[in-house]
């Protein structure tokens, strides 16, 4: 029964990740992008998927649909429902349970966030019905494909996970919520396991709505440069293998950081707009540091929401100034949407998967494009690679709508 | 309130609902206790000769004083019906948030979303890309109902958008459970909403040619302390039996029936049979021996989606206020995701 609930949790369980999947503009896999963000590569290229000689900007981070899928339980058919971003769900979901070795189970939850599932088909679906209104070929499968709990119900069948399926659609936070959801559902001792994470592929609607908004940088996504003129979009996904400690220690996993913190909130100032002081981004990173009784100065780095928009960079350095205080020289930050773009739906779990990256294997990513900081960074911006050991990262997600969410991760030594 | 213990039981305090039968629970319940499905209203569709037939919710009698703030001036139906639900759910508890007295959550449910705006923006987007409408793009995402319901009541709290099929309702009913058990909310605002629109008229058409779509909000707001009046509790919400096809999804309504109670000659099960019988098949066979009364919102109302789910549970809380029954089981067998049920009874001992 999902209530009531029927293992009330005395004490909080720790959690650990024992398996991580990410896909990017940089790559396909942890490997690649652990290089690509070592070598400060950026992933950027005219955008060909749809026409865009109408829009402002011609660029994204587009990132390569591998040729063939993982070999799993789906079929050929399943395969052939999937648009870009479930292709790209699936390759990072495949890889994170595959680097746990999780078995497979009819119970464990799947937290998954996005901003549009399967867009590209709706988009299909659309131009299809009025182009050749007398035609019905292909239209019910778009139809079911489309929603993005088809593209989960998929991500379970070739991970094989048939739990529970909650997707989460904060806009540009929907992806740390989504783990911090499956991380509230353990530590709250709902579940013992967690398969979370966070995608979105590139699509025409989406592109042309930042467009639209005068979002998109006309040169190049520069986060907290003092000449910032918008944010890129990217495309990909990142999936989180959650566990109890207790549960990888029993079964002698591989470890590769810990979550230990998790804060949300809302931002009631303007559905597109940041309050200008970043006060809700600064409840949600008190948020998810209280809850780990983790002081600004113990945090090492912070991987920053950073879009390059002008208002988000001020609110969010206003932010991280006000939270650390006295500390706010000595913590490094970086926004890898210098690199990658922004992934939307995707961006908060592929963020945290590179804060795993980084705590695991020492080393900080950086803010690609950025040349002048703004005189609001009074914390260390990171603009080249750089080898760090950090004990505690932090990630942060802020979105539309108002949508908050900060995730604190704990290095494993 | 601060001891787990005290708060695993929960409370509903409120409903507030949107339907093509109009705004507000009155309007909701007349419509139920008639019996009469709602005429529907055709909707041309671009390209056929044959408009799509809609069950769309009325314009309001008088225009609701929150359509004058400025968040929803522009907005678009859905967040619409969602606030005007949540307000009627919230009551006089409003002001405890306005004032800070009461951290609450919102948990917005939605299936198809925010899908007028979102046709009309990629519209615009196809005929000319740079004229396209920045006004219009904000309202196309799914969580722009549940940043503007946070925008007019000054929630800065947890705010969730679930998106899936009509059983993430039920889904999200648990979630602020777990968010009231586990005192990080005092209160917790649960909605579902929908839009009607051609073009989500056309997908459903595709399988089904006499489903008629409806649209509008419900609302339950629920808390962990006892209400002073008409108690309702929420007994329990089964585990989501996830499906894949017509024989799993068969499978996932008798796993369901099985984890619900067994119902007596005065509990009432409120169903999500829309009277499409390849549609409703899994349903009534899993429920073929309910013993009790039953109420189906949809055969009213129409299919929506979310909202319908939001129906079911209003109408069996709405029951349970009344006395009219003495427990209120609920089974939604979903689209293409899950099957889930949930029951209420009159609370307070």
């Amino acid at each position: 029964m999902l209530f009531p609930f029927s293992n009330p949790s005395q004490s909080r369980p720790r959690i650990v990740v024992t398996g991580a999947g990410i896909i990017t503009a940089l790559g396909n896999g942890w490997a690649q992008n652990a290089s690509g963000f070592r070598a400060g590569k950026t992933g950027f290229k005219p955008v060909t998927l749809f026409d865009v000689s109408k829009q402002r900007a011609k660029e994204a981070a587009l990132a390569t649909v591998p040729a063939a899928l993982p070999l799993t339980k789906l079929s050929k058919k399943d395969e052939k429902r999937l648009d870009r971003a479930g292709k790209f769900l699936i390759c990072a979901g495949v890889e994170a349970v595959r680097q746990a070795s999780w078995d497979p189970s009819e119970q464990t939850p799947i937290v998954l966030g996005t901003t549009s599932g399967g867009m590209t088909l709706g988009e299909a679906y659309y131009q299809q019905a009025l182009g050749t209104p007398a035609s019905q070929r292909g239209q019910p499968t778009r139809v079911n494909s489309y929603f993005s709990q088809a593209q989960a119900v998929l991500l379970g069948k070739a991970c094989g996970m048939a739990g529970p399926i909650t997707i989460i659609a904060n806009a540009c936070a929907s992806g740390a919520n989504a783990i911090g959801h499956g991380c509230s559902l353990i530590w709250s001792g709902r579940s013992e396991r967690v398969l979370a994470g966070g995608y979105d592929g590139l699509s025409q609607l989406v592109f042309s709505g930042f467009d639209s908004l005068q979002a998109l940088s006309t040169t190049r996504c520069r986060p907290f440069d003092a000449q910032r003129d918008g944010l890129a979009l990217g495309e990909g996904a990142g999936v989180v293998c959650l566990e109890t400690l207790e549960r990888a220690q029993r079964r002698r996993a591989n470890i590769l950081g810990e979550i230990v913190g998790y804060g949300a909130s809302t931002d009631v100032h303007h559905l597109t707009q940041p309050h200008p002081g970043g006060k809700a981004a600064l409840q949600s990173m008190q948020a998810a540091c209280d809850f780990a009784g983790v002081r600004p100065e113990q945090v090492g780095y912070i991987n920053a929401h950073g879009t390059g928009t002008p208002l988000n960079d001020q609110a969010e350095a206003q932010a991280i100034n006000e939270w650390a205080g006295d500390a706010v020289p000595h913590i490094a930050v970086s926004s890898t949407k210098g690199s990658i773009g922004h992934l939307l739906g995707g961006a908060g779990a592929v963020e945290i998967v590179i804060c795993l990256m980084a705590l695991k294997e020492g080393w900080l990513p950086p803010t690609a494009g950025t040349q002048q900081p703004d005189a609001l960074c009074r914390f260390k911006l990171i603009r080249q690679p750089e080898d760090k050991k950090c004990d505690y990262a932090l990630s942060n997600s802020f979105g539309f709508g108002g949508a908050n969410g900060s995730v604190l991760l704990r290095r494993w030594a | 309130m601060s001891d787990p213990s005290e708060r695993s039981r929960i409370f509903v305090h409120g409903c507030g609902v949107v339907s093509p039968a109009g705004w507000g629970l009155e309007s909701f319940r007349q419509a139920l206790e008639n019996g009469e499905p709602i005429p529907p209203t055709e909707v041309p569709r671009p390209g056929w000769a044959k408009p799509h037939r809609i069950r769309q919710a009325p314009t309001p009698e008088t225009r609701p004083a929150f359509m004058s703030h400025p968040r929803l001036r522009r907005s678009s139906a859905i967040s619409q019906f969602a606030v005007a639900a949540a307000i009627e759910a919230l009551g006089k508890s409003a002001a405890q948030v306005g004032d800070g007295s009461m951290r609450l959550g919102i948990v917005v449910c939605e299936m198809t979303g925010c899908v007028i705006y979102s046709r009309r923006f990629y519209d615009e987007t196809l005929r000319d890309a740079s004229t396209a409408s920045p006004l219009l793009f904000p309202e196309t995402v799914f969580n722009a109902p549940a940043s503007h319901i946070a925008a007019l009541l000054g929630c800065t709290g947890l705010n969730y958008t679930l998106v899936g099929d009509p059983g993430t309702f039920l889904q999200g009913i648990a979630l602020a459970a777990q968010w009231l058990s586990g005192n990080e909310v005092d209160g917790c605002l649960v909605l579902a909403a929908e839009e009607a629109d051609w073009l989500t008229a056309d997908g459903a058409y595709l399988f089904s040619h006499s489903a008629i779509l409806g649209e509008g909000a419900a609302c339950l707001y629920l808390r962990a302390d006892l209400p002073e009046v008409k108690p309702v509790e929420l007994k329990g919400i089964t585990n989501a039996a996830a499906f894949h096809d017509a024989e799993t999804r068969r499978q996932a309504a008798q796993i369901v029936r099985y984890e619900s109670p067994m119902g007596g000659g005065n509990d009432l099960l409120c169903d999500g049979q829309q009277g499409v019988p390849r549609l409703d098949a899994a349903e009534e066979a899993a429920w073929a021996t309910w013993p009790g009364k039953r109420v189906s919102p949809k055969l009213i109302l129409g299919e929506g989606f979310m909202a319908a789910t939001g129906w079911q549970c209003v109408a069996g809380v709405d029951a349970l206020r009344r006395g009219v029954c003495e427990q209120a089981v609920i089974s939604v067998v979903g689209h293409n995701q899950q099957a889930i049920g949930a029951h209420f009874m009159t609370g307070g001992a």
